[in-house]
């Protein structure tokens, strides 16, 4: 499952990034630590517990050692300091000097560089306009996810739709779960993760690799997937769902394919996905299908006369350089909700050159989405999505006020199931038993744990939004959606500022 | 939930096939030609064939059919035949799970998009993209095909897809291919297959009858002689070939080539999963 190190020449071989300290004066020989951490960097040695190499940092063996004494420690650079030529740079050179191969990572581009998010201050209510108590006043947090009727019409006091009426879908606040396909994580994790979506009245995303007839009871709070590799698609994934969404693009690894490797297809996962165990799941770069927004809207309306026309049919992209044409044509082509991730957002594998180099910043990929599709005339028939990288309730409150409708999280959810961000998910290894198939792992998370610590995570989220939106004065969450004007930016580049359409910090209203 | 047969249109107490179908017993026959609007639109005409679905018909016949698309798509009647008369539009039987759709004429791109299971019979050509993602049924066409046919077939269990062509594919035939077999004749002369032949494929087959050079392969596939195995295969494919079209097929086993993966792991030294 994981590349030998045997396999790899002595003198090739890399430093280690972290070092597993032990107090021995606390430490009571239990053991536990080395028989919980899957990665193998513990070992019981001449009656005690020393390291053994390999140690990625996921924090296992902290959290179930009883006696606490146990410290991860990052090893100090072990290259002569270079201001140009960083460790990391050396270890890829060093590293694919010896496998030839192309650097596979997860989880979200890991660079330093500061989210813009940072550089984004929010408003609140002076004088001039009162700000709300939330907790004693009504402050609105329910969304919608689909298509708008175009125009309302009221004749002889009844209020006509005009146009489509396909149906929303009401979600209790603005925020979904994305996708997370079975196979990039463990059956207990996507349970987890749909017991909460069902308990948060949100909606989850099934991500591409099927969906499991046990999950099945959970169909009114899903949003299928249809990516590019088609797997698991058959009439009730369908019909039977809250929502469909097309993937072409995913933030982490934009105009990449997918790629489950043959270890982590199982036969669960061969039965979902519908593929034999033990080859490769992969994912075509592009859909064959759709070389054009013509032949994506022919997928859309293949979808709308699949599911009746009863479902709202979305397209996601990744955030990527022409976003704001990009959304304008997903939404001609019939698109009822978009999904825009951004180049911080997450993934269970990718290559590094892609996950770290490729994309843009959600921040600005927001903007220039509701700023487009505004000139349009097209942004209040949509739903717009968002997410890549939010961390917090206050990234999220900053994501709305861009212009998303709704924000979409992931891996702050796989935090609150254990999840250390410790990017080793490519390896199938995951010591919390999330993002792997091993038996011995998965069964380490309880669904029912898990789900409750996702729902007060997001219910805490929520609070905080409505505390904001009472500070600004704004009791509907449909206020405060494309509200920069509440926004200031205070950021070292004001043309990002200018590009979002967002005022410097010091510039009033009007 | 309410359902609507148009985007921009009416509830589902609609008029949908009203002038154009007509349904005794179990079959049905919608006659493209007698609707009040030319030409039909495809919402109405997919509208109409649901419902002929919803009363049970287990036999429905579309006359005038011009270029409609998304036909059958999702249809799940076991037992239900389409005959196609004219030339649907694209995305014929998408998603299709069960019934059997006959067209008397030729088919468009992307027939049978991820199909799971049922039959598609093209009496004529079926163009690019032809099968894709399919896990299971079978496609027949009697005539040629495009670019990228049956891209990324796959198999699970007793769901295995099989694609018969009767005439010529072009290139990148069985792309990405994890499952299912491929059968090309070549029966209207020239090139049976293109370049890029079977390119990533790690799983499935492809049989040609006649030459394929290794020049034509792409990354990933090896072209083999057929075992006992693959000969039963391509005589029962054969046999299904002939009995929906009545051609006549040379059945000599030497005439053909297989092209099946050279790895189920295409790509698993492709990676470097070091903790940099």
């Amino acid at each position: 499952m994981i590349d030998a190190p045997s396999s790899r020449r002595l003198d090739h071989r890399l430093p280690e990034r972290f070092m597993p300290t032990i107090n021995y004066d606390l430490c009571r020989v239990c053991r536990r630590c080395v028989n919980e951490c899957s990665y193998q960097a513990l070992e019981f040695k001449e009656s005690r517990v020393v390291p053994s190499g390999g140690c990625v940092a996921c924090g296992r063996c902290i959290a179930v050692c009883p006696a606490n004494c146990i410290e991860v420690r990052p090893v100090p650079p072990q290259f002569a300091p270079h201001g140009n030529w960083s460790e990391r740079s050396r270890r890829s050179i060093l590293a694919q000097a010896s496998s030839g191969g192309v650097l596979l990572s997860s989880c979200g581009a890991d660079d330093t560089h500061p989210p813009i998010f940072d550089d984004l201050l929010l408003d609140a209510a002076q004088v001039t306009n009162p700000s709300i108590d939330p907790l004693r006043e009504p402050v609105e947090t329910i969304t919608y996810l689909g298509r708008r009727p175009g125009r309302l019409e009221v004749c002889d006091g009844k209020v006509i739709v005009q146009e489509d009426d396909t149906p929303l879908i009401r979600m209790d606040m603005p925020l979904m779960f994305g996708h997370i396909s079975l196979g990039s994580i463990s059956y207990n994790a996507q349970k987890a993760l749909f017991m909460a979506a069902n308990e948060l009245r949100i909606v989850a995303g099934s991500g591409e690799g099927g969906l499991h007839p046990d999950f099945y009871q959970y169909a009114d709070r899903i949003c299928s997937e249809v990516a590019s590799g088609r797997f698991g698609i058959k009439p009730e994934y369908l019909k039977g769902v809250a929502a469909v969404e097309i993937k072409i693009g995913q933030g982490a690894k934009p105009g990449h394919g997918g790629h489950l490797p043959g270890e982590k297809v199982t036969t669960m996962i061969s039965e979902t996905r519908m593929i034999p165990r033990g080859t490769d799941a992969l994912s075509p770069y592009p859909h064959h299908d759709i070389y054009s927004i013509e032949d994506l809207a022919q997928l859309v309306s293949v979808l709308k006369e699949s599911t009746e026309y009863r479902l709202p049919v979305g397209v996601k992209i990744a955030a990527v350089h022409n976003v704001g044409a990009i959304a304008s044509g997903l939404v001609r082509a019939g698109a009822d909700f978009l999904t825009v991730d951004g180049f911080k957002g997450g993934t269970g594998a990718a290559p590094r050159v892609i996950r770290d180099h490729a994309g843009l910043p959600v921040e600005v990929a927001i903007a220039a989405v509701d700023r487009r599709l505004t000139q349009e005339g097209l942004r209040n028939r949509v739903t717009v999505c968002a997410g890549g990288g939010v961390r917090s309730s206050a990234d999220m409150i900053k994501a709305l006020a861009l212009g998303a409708d709704v924000v979409m999280v992931s891996t702050s959810a796989m935090i609150a199931m254990g999840c250390r961000v410790c990017q080793q998910c490519h390896r199938g290894l995951c010591s919390w038993g999330i993002a792997t198939q091993r038996d011995d792992l998965t069964s380490r998370l309880d669904p029912q744990v898990a789900a409750a610590r996702i729902v007060r995570l997001y219910r805490a989220w929520n609070e905080e939004l409505k505390e904001v939106m009472g500070a600004m004065g704004i009791d509907s969450v449909e206020s405060l959606v494309g509200n920069r004007d509440r926004l200031r930016y205070r950021g070292p580049n004001p043309k990002i500022a200018e590009v979002m359409n967002v005022k410097h910090i010091g510039e009033g209203w009007g | 939930m309410k359902y609507v047969c148009r985007p921009k249109g009416h509830a589902h107490d609609c008029d949908c096939g009203k002038d154009s179908m007509s349904v005794v017993g179990d079959r049905a026959v919608i006659d493209l030609s007698l609707s009040a609007t030319q030409p039909m639109h495809y919402t109405t005409l997919n509208c109409a064939m649901r419902k002929a679905m919803r009363q049970g018909c287990l036999s429905i016949e579309l006359k005038g059919v011009m270029g409609q698309r998304y036909l059958a798509s999702t249809a799940s009647v076991p037992g239900l035949h389409v005959a196609v008369h004219g030339t649907p539009g694209n995305d014929l039987g998408a998603f299709l799970n069960g019934p059997t759709i006959e067209v008397f004429g030729n088919a468009q791109d992307m027939t049978g998009n991820t199909m799971n299971s049922g039959r598609i019979i093209v009496h004529g050509n079926a163009w690019d993209v032809t099968g894709l993602a399919a896990r299971g049924g079978q496609i027949l066409v009697k005539g040629d095909t495009g670019y990228r046919v049956g891209i990324h077939m796959k198999e699970f269990g007793e769901s295995r897809p099989t694609t018969v062509i009767g005439g010529t594919a072009k290139d990148y035939l069985g792309e990405y291919m994890a499952g299912g077999t491929i059968l090309v004749l070549g029966l209207g002369g020239g090139p049976p297959v293109g370049r890029s032949l079977g390119a990533g494929m790690h799983g499935g087959r492809i049989f040609v009858r006649g030459e394929v050079s290794p020049e034509q392969l792409g990354p990933g596939a090896a072209l083999l002689p057929l075992n006992e195995d693959d000969e039963r295969e391509v005589r029962r494919l054969l046999g299904d070939f002939i009995k929906a079209f009545g051609t006549e097929v040379h059945q000599d086993m030497n005439g053909y080539v297989k092209i099946a993966p050279s790895s189920s792991r295409p790509f698993s030294g492709y990676y470097d999963k070091t903790n940099v």
